[in-house]
């Protein structure tokens, strides 16, 4: 497909891991910011290419993986009650919450629908009127527009049974809690190329200025990636600041201002508990007080929720970059996909899902 | 979950308002909003996100991005990537 195989070609990937090779003077710690851009490293091996002093740490931005627990079993108990149809992205489905998960709710009874577009959501509810539709809204600023248009357009048509659960999160503030995580060893990001579509990346000039860390806004294929490394590792080698652009062919430095428009028109930020971290400062959006008869949070009384985590997980250390999947005793073993047991192993952007989907848990047990 | 992918506009249409379009993603064609990218027409590469066009595809990013490759020797015995459809 156009402006994809080219940039998996391997004789061109071969070519920027010599040039890697050759500016590069001593070790350096990166971390690429969003999941897709894990999965990516991951499944092509990047990380294992890279000159043996450059190392890949793997970040928050996995938003299946850090939805909160306790929005986790709100859902579950909307999703539970007569005439709800609850509509979601495929990626929550099996994600546990304290005591189920959507699709085992869906295999007793329960009407869950898989959608691929939030607003498709919106035309179940116009559909079927005689069901409450309820929508999971997650996501990162990537996401943010596209939900927001589902709920406007709910809103401009009357589409009176349609609300949405909202859980959504915001990139700056989890790059800021890395930085300012006790022990952080991250010197450069790769930053979150489909983010920063909307979004620009003036906030990342902030960021950057401020921490003293340079950050190359990057794309998802091996060969961006390993371009995002390069471009990372020459200015830490130059001892320069700075943000660049590898991802020119999408993201400019303003993004999409109708898309950013649309998405302050129906969300205001919030502090957001993010799953396996805790509570962060203004990371998170909710839907605006004008907009609340389309909150499900407002529409069902879902509010006081007890909520239970296993204690051997460490994904609040993977998460920050810290630890690593096989530094966990569980990983492979106790924790799986199938049972999972924290929030990297949650999603197949998870650090520790793409570590066991390519097999990682074998090979390093094998090491 | 912030997976966005590369496809072409191949035809715009109105839903009650909403500017919308049918892109082909590599032969699988999806519609998606255009809504927030006014500037995209048949023909155009679009990024799209859960049904949702959040960008337009650069042809000239595309291709220069690929020239500084070139100039660094990376693309020898490479074709350049085709021009804009």
């Amino acid at each position: 497909m156009k402006y994809l195989d080219e940039y998996r070609d391997g004789r061109v990937a071969a070519k920027i891991l010599a040039e890697i090779g050759r500016v590069t003077t001593r070790p350096w710690t990166l971390m690429e910011v969003c999941g897709g851009q894990t999965h990516s490293i991951v499944k092509h091996g990047v990380d294992r290419m890279l000159p043996s002093g450059i190392e890949l740490v793997h970040g928050p931005g996995c938003p299946v993986c850090v939805t909160p627990l306790e929005q986790i079993d709100k859902a579950h108990a909307i999703a539970s009650r007569p005439k709800v149809t609850f509509a979601s992205f495929g990626d929550m489905l099996r994600v546990p919450g304290s005591h189920t998960d959507l699709l085992r709710l869906k295999s007793q009874g329960a009407d869950v629908r898989i959608v691929y577009a939030p607003l498709d959501a919106v035309r179940l509810a116009q559909q079927h009127p005689d069901r409450e539709v309820v929508f999971f809204a997650i996501g990162f600023e990537t996401t943010a527009p596209a939900n927001a248009l589902a709920v406007t357009r709910a809103a401009a048509l009357g589409v009176k049974n349609f609300s949405m659960l909202v859980s959504h999160v915001l990139v700056p503030p989890a790059i800021a809690a890395v930085l300012q995580s006790p022990g952080n060893r991250v010197q450069g990001f790769l930053g979150p190329g489909h983010v920063c579509t909307v979004m620009g990346y003036r906030e990342y000039e902030a960021l950057a200025s401020h921490y003293r860390v340079p950050i190359v806004i990057s794309g998802f294929e091996p060969v961006d990636l390993l371009d995002g490394v390069l471009h990372t590792v020459r200015l830490l080698e130059a001892g320069d600041v700075d943000v660049q652009n590898q991802y020119s062919r999408v993201v400019t430095r303003a993004g999409n201002p109708a898309a950013q428009r649309l998405m302050w028109s129906a969300f205001e930020v919030c502090d957001r508990k993010w799953r396996g971290i805790g509570t962060i400062p203004k990371s998170g959006l909710r839907l605006q007080y004008e907009l609340r008869e389309y909150d499900a949070e407002h529409r069902f009384d879902v509010s006081a929720m007890e909520t239970l985590e296993p204690a051997a997980c460490i994904s609040g250390q993977i998460l920050r970059g810290l630890k690593k999947p096989p530094d966990c005793p569980a990983f492979g073993s106790a924790c799986t996909p199938e049972r999972p047991l924290g929030a990297t192993m949650i999603s197949a952007e998870g650090a520790c899902a793409a570590y066991f989907a390519y097999g990682r848990h074998r090979q390093e047990a094998i090491r | 979950m912030c997976l966005a992918i590369p496809g072409k506009v191949i035809e715009v249409f109105e839903d009650h308002g909403l500017r919308m379009g049918r892109v082909d993603f590599g032969g699988t064609v999806k519609k998606a909003c255009l809504a927030q990218l006014p500037e995209a027409g048949v023909g155009d590469y679009v990024l799209v996100h859960v049904g949702f066009a959040l960008s337009l595809v650069d042809p000239e990013e595309a291709e220069r991005t690929y020239r500084l490759l070139e100039e660094l020797g990376f693309l020898d015995e490479l074709k350049l990537p085709e021009g804009p459809a």
